[in-house]
């Protein structure tokens, strides 16, 4: 593909994204329906798979808002002086490519919600489950703090908490000696809210991160991705993640 | 000899049987609960004091894997109601609700080592728990 063309296909997704762009506020509408749709005391259903669509294209470089709101909802904290070993649930990556234009590209990475997560596939007690409507969890009354799942994961998506804790959201309970990873916001989302990230990227004028059910045809992920070309970050390992990237 | 022994049984027996809970009832101290909000509870105490811990068991499942959420039986309502007024938390001393009760039990609660002992309410509200 010549140099003209790559740009021609950038900026029809950019003008029709930027189209979308008032569009981009149905899936939360429809978020509500669904959420308002379950009763209290209705499990969640299989009918629904929560997936997301980022858009590297609109990701800006040097921007960490998805993280830092990640962090707020989650009260994740870093760890007493030792930054390696502070949780981490969603981080920032940024690629360059080493040849041509050196295209510089931005993506927020995090739990991939695989379909079939190898983190469940190693975890020897059962903590690490994936939920009906496709979030993958750790039940961290059943995690023993292995760190299997950790070694399995290929985006490197898990931490180990070190340290005991003290500053929790009472809604997201979190503590010393479990495994623990993105949640897509499951607490919001039972609410009938969307994740943390995907409401501080819209915030922030980028709308690079898109949040729905992919299983709902008429939904706007769901259309997106039938229309534009998306990628799974590994997808030769048929994880079937439910984390898709649009412009890498 | 033989004889002698089975009347210090019996004797030991009856002390055992009349003695010890008048003993109980009057010199054994109880727990001094700190009780913030007196009022209706979604059981008896009595009910509560012996089922806490099923109903919580049981809910913790439900809210894990199926996502049910702000029922009857719910950890983040018990410690809305439950906190105490002066520290805001359920522990922090022998006279805060849930520690009460464990400490005097002797039964360690592992709750608070992932959950937030202090209400949703304080964090709201801009209170660094």
């Amino acid at each position: 593909m010549s140099e003209e063309q790559k740009t021609g296909r950038r900026a029809f997704i950019a003008a029709s994204v930027g189209a979308a762009g008032f569009v981009a506020l149905a899936p939360g509408v429809k978020l509500m329906d669904l959420a308002q749709a379950r009763a209290p005391g209705e499990s969640v259903s299989g009918k629904v798979r929560w997936g997301m669509l980022i858009d590297t294209t609109k990701c800006a470089t040097g921007c960490s808002d998805c993280v830092a709101a990640c962090a707020t909802e989650n009260a994740i904290e870093p760890g007493s002086g030792r930054p390696a070993q502070s949780s981490q649930w969603i981080r920032k990556i940024e690629l360059k490519e080493k040849t041509g234009g050196h295209r510089e590209l931005s993506l927020p990475m995090m739990c991939q919600h695989c379909a079939n997560p190898p983190c469940v596939d190693v975890c020897p007690t059962g903590a690490s489950f994936k939920r009906a409507d496709g979030i993958v969890l750790v039940d961290r009354h059943i995690c023993i703090g292995c760190r299997y799942c950790m070694m399995a994961c290929p985006y490197q998506a898990r931490s180990f908490v070190h340290e005991p804790l003290h500053h929790q959201n009472p809604e997201v309970p979190r503590g010393q000696g479990c495994v623990e990873a993105c949640t897509f916001c499951v607490q919001r989302i039972d609410r009938g809210q969307g994740p943390a990230c995907v409401e501080a990227c819209g915030k922030s004028g980028h709308e690079a991160m898109l949040f729905g059910d992919l299983n709902d045809p008429g939904g706007e992920i769901a259309k997106r991705i039938s229309t534009v070309a998306s990628s799974q970050v590994r997808a030769d390992l048929r994880l079937d993640p439910g984390v898709r990237y649009q412009g890498i | 000899m033989l004889r002698h022994a089975g009347l210090a049984f019996a004797a030991f027996v009856a002390f055992i049987v009349f003695a010890l809970p008048a003993v109980a009832l009057a010199g054994v101290p109880k727990p001094v609960i700190d009780i913030a909000n007196p009022g209706q509870c979604i059981a008896s105490p009595e009910v509560m004091r012996r089922t806490h811990m099923d109903m919580l068991l049981h809910q913790r499942d439900k809210t894990m894997h199926e996502g049910q959420r702000g029922g009857k039986v719910d950890l983040n309502g018990c410690i809305d109601c439950h906190a105490s007024k002066s520290n805001g938390s359920v522990l922090g001393s022998n006279q805060n609700f849930c520690q009460s009760c464990h400490a005097y039990a002797a039964v360690k609660i592992d709750c608070f080592e992932c959950h937030q002992p202090k209400p949703g309410k304080a964090r709201i509200a801009g209170i660094k728990p």
